[in-house]
């Protein structure tokens, strides 16, 4: 069992995958059961229509709807996680570093359809080249932000950096907002039409009326991310920078007694942090089709949130999160209006998502799967 | 550490929330004039010289989203006005005033807005206001202009509280939700035969406003309304269109503004909902079509009601669209006709007031002359009832034929129709 245990194949890749696919159908089979017994509680309430009925009917799309922004909340969590890990501080300009991915990501997409190439090329190359421009450039920006708004704060207490972060948050969202209006003139960066991946694979499902659809670019989000996950799984785990990443968010201080570069392993976790950010801010791009320098906020708001109910510090804890949010947003966006006979719509959604995520906080301040650097402060 | 820190945070985030709705703070000149004189100045030097010696300054403020995703009808607005002042300001200039325009940019923002009201009030020169394009931030914002006496012209406000308070200083060139959203539900009813309406709306006063009012009339003609959500999301609506899908409604209208509306549309018929989209005044933007692409001319197709209809719905702007091209490098988007119009009714009001009180008139004289004011504008004609409607107001229906931006001008008039304005009454 051991040595199965300590096969790399297995740790780093069969582990990690496993690990993501007992979350999301975990979650999901969660929140379904709990959806499908309060049809029932509420079954007397709707007279229209059978509500077993119509919620079963929805039910699978509802999930999938839910796992594909839950997998962008994941991989923005990571970001906010990882830094809190090594820096315990919250960057709140994350989410601009991901709206900066996004609106990098379509732009070079506009770029290659002002010189006419777009339509020739291969779809997923396009979406290939987008996230990895995002990710240089985000993770790039990320490190100068390190630089410029967070080292000289090092030894300044832990409010200091976290109103520093906020400040960036907004210097950014502003100096995107110039940037744009000097070079475009528009304030909307709306994705360019191009490709297949607008439609869908319609999938039959025995003994449901409604056969589930899948977007084919949703199921890109899921694809890359769950290739992220893995990829930075193997990183943090199986890797010497991995390792020395660990070490500086246990104890900075010996950390560096024992030869680590302290300095440059923290500008390393801004990369990678900033990266993911930046290939997320691509995927969401591709889904909401049009971005403004303000987009970043909420989903880096919700991300932020997810990586707290998963465990602030903790890398699985942030996957789990997000999942776990984005599921909670899909229910109750989907299910309130049904439920209630109209009484509250989608437009509570996020009040009851986020009272559910307090239930849990109350119960395990800690996030769901616990904080694993907290001990020294 | 924990309760501390989680504490803090917690605030912190609220904090940021708030932080964020009030967006950069009022970017635009703020006039820095002895803001106590809330009157105008008496600048009474035996006025009854000769032409060319100066009378004084007088400013016209505009008030509308020059920045952010509503800046295209916004700046629409402002530059409506500008041409206005331009071509038809040689009167007062020839009486001896400087007339200036003085653009603010309210951001679509009712913070930002009402904070811009207490700069513009704060300076004596402006005698007369154009704005603003959002209901919910004109409202707040003409609780300042009330109390200052200042004359506001609305060329795109169509909640019916705008003039309903009975305001003597609050006047629009448009038409009322109260009018529009029964006509467009009509339109929905009796001409699309629709028999069941899911209603969606952006939570501001003026999307819920509308949203309310069709919902109103739905269930008075027995048209079933299948859902009433509001909604903030402007990127991924998944979560609210699975429903939507399977509950299978004629009609969705949505009550907002195009660069949500554009992304939920594309989105709905992107997960395979068939009917028809319907809207109001807020998806006659260009940039609709960018955004929803050929959802709008697919399946149901989408119709919009309006209060400011096309170019070809007026004879008489045929001029103005070209003077505008030729001054801004681009066609008049809707509004900035009914712009023209309301700066034109300021400066009529402006001189009658000035002529009447021989120098340099009081806001208070002004806004008594804006009611006295009657034209024959770009939109039609022009006068004002007792609470600052047009007696008569004009409401188009359009269907969309365009999928992108550039073929928004072939969208086709289907309907016009001719509405008293209900006045003070529900």
């Amino acid at each position: 069992m051991k040595q199965i245990a300590e096969n790399p194949v297995y740790k780093f890749f069969l582990f990690p995958i496993g690990q993501i696919i007992v979350f999301s159908l975990g979650a999901s089979l969660v929140l379904s059961l709990i959806t499908v017994l309060l049809a029932y509680i509420f079954k007397f309430n709707v007279t229209d229509f059978d509500l077993v009925e119509r919620t079963l009917l929805i039910l699978p799309q509802v999930v999938i709807n839910g796992l594909t922004i839950g997998f962008v909340y994941s991989t923005i969590a990571l970001g906010y996680t990882m830094v809190y890990g090594v820096l315990e501080f919250i960057n709140f300009s994350h989410s601009e570093i991901f709206m900066v991915g996004g609106i990098v990501g379509i732009q070079l997409m506009a770029y290659f359809e002002h010189i006419g190439v777009l339509s020739t090329m291969n779809e997923y190359l396009v979406i290939g080249l987008a996230i990895i421009l995002a990710m240089a450039i985000s993770g790039g920006l990320a490190v100068t932000v390190e630089r410029v708004a967070y080292k000289p704060l090092r030894g300044a207490p832990r409010l200091v950096p976290l109103i520093s972060a906020i400040g960036m948050s907004f210097f950014l969202q502003d100096f995107v907002r110039l940037i744009l209006s000097l070079t475009t003139g528009e304030f909307n960066v709306i994705l360019p039409k191009f490709g297949t991946f607008d439609e869908f694979w319609v999938i039959a499902i025995p003994a449901m009326a409604n056969p589930l659809r899948i977007q084919i670019k949703s199921a890109i989000m899921v694809g890359v991310t769950i290739f992220m996950l893995v990829l930075l799984n193997f990183l943090v785990n199986g890797t010497k920078v991995g390792k020395a990443i660990r070490a500086v968010a246990q104890d900075r201080s010996s950390a560096s007694l024992m030869g680590i570069n302290v300095n440059q392993i923290i500008s390393i976790t801004f990369l990678i942090g900033g990266a993911l950010g930046g290939a997320a801010g691509v995927l969401f791009a591709l889904k909401a089709t049009k971005l403004d320098p303000f987009s970043g906020f909420f989903p880096g708001l919700k991300a932020f949130t997810a990586a707290v109910l998963g465990g602030i510090g903790n890398l699985t804890g942030a996957l789990l999160g997000g999942l776990v949010l984005g599921l909670l947003e899909a229910f109750s966006a989907s299910y309130l209006g049904i439920f209630t006979n109209g009484a509250f719509g989608a437009e509570y959604k996020d009040i009851f998502a986020f009272a559910i995520l307090i239930a849990v906080l109350i119960f395990r301040p800690s996030g769901l799967l616990g904080e694993t650097v907290g001990q020294k402060a | 550490m924990n309760k501390r820190l989680f504490a803090l945070l917690s605030l912190l985030v609220v904090a940021s929330m708030a932080l964020a709705a009030c967006g950069a703070p009022a970017a635009t000149e703020a006039p820095a004039e002895a803001p106590a004189a809330t009157e105008a100045p008496a600048m009474t030097e035996a006025p009854a010289s000769s032409g060319g010696e100066s009378m004084g300054t007088i400013k016209i403020a505009t008030q509308s989203p020059l920045s952010g995703g509503q800046s295209l009808l916004g700046v629409a607005i402002k530059n409506g006005a500008e041409l206005a002042l331009e071509q038809l300001g040689g009167d007062l200039r020839g009486m001896g005033y400087d007339v200036q325009l003085a653009p603010y940019d309210d951001q679509a923002t009712p913070d930002v807005g009402v904070a811009n009201a207490k700069n513009i009030v704060a300076d004596p020169d402006i005698l007369c206001g154009v704005g603003h394009l959002n209901s919910g931030v004109m409202i707040p914002s003409s609780e300042e202009y009330h109390t200052a006496n200042l004359a506001f012209v609305s060329p795109a406000n169509t909640n019916p509280v705008v003039t309903t308070r009975g305001y003597a200083e609050v006047n629009r060139v448009v038409g009322r939700d109260d009018v529009q959203a029964p006509a467009a539900e009509s339109f929905a009813f009796n001409t699309l035969g629709a028999k069941s309406v899911y209603i969606i709306h952006d939570k501001t006063a003026y999307g819920q406003g509308v949203a309310e009012f069709f919902r109103g009339a739905a269930e008075a003609d027995g048209l079933t309304v299948v859902a009433f959500e509001g909604t903030e999301e402007t990127a991924n609506f998944d979560a609210i269109v699975t429903p939507l899908v399977a509950a299978q409604p004629d009609v969705v209208f949505f009550a907002g503004i195009y660069n949500q509306a554009g992304v939920f549309f594309k989105q709905a018929r992107d997960a395979g909902f068939e009917g028809t989209f319907m809207g109001t005044d807020g998806m006659d933007a260009s940039d609709l079509a960018d955004i929803a692409g050929d959802a709008l001319t697919t399946g149901g197709g989408m119709y919009y009601t309006t209060v400011a209809g096309p170019a070809s719905a007026y004879p008489a702007a045929a001029q103005f669209a070209s003077d505008f091209e030729a001054k801004f490098g681009a066609p008049p988007e809707p509004f900035a006709a009914q712009a023209y119009d309301s700066m034109h009714v300021c400066l009529l009001a402006i001189q009658a007031a000035a002529e009447a009180a021989g120098g340099m008139p009081t806001r208070q004289q002004v806004a008594e002359a804006v009611r006295q004011v009657t034209l024959d504008g770009l939109t039609g004609s022009i006068a004002f009832d007792d609470i600052g409607d047009l007696p008569t107001a004009q409401y188009f229906i359009l269907k969309v034929n365009a999928a992108t931006k550039d073929d928004w001008g072939k969208n086709e008039i289907v309907d016009i129709l001719e509405v008293a304005s209900p006045g003070m009454g529900e």
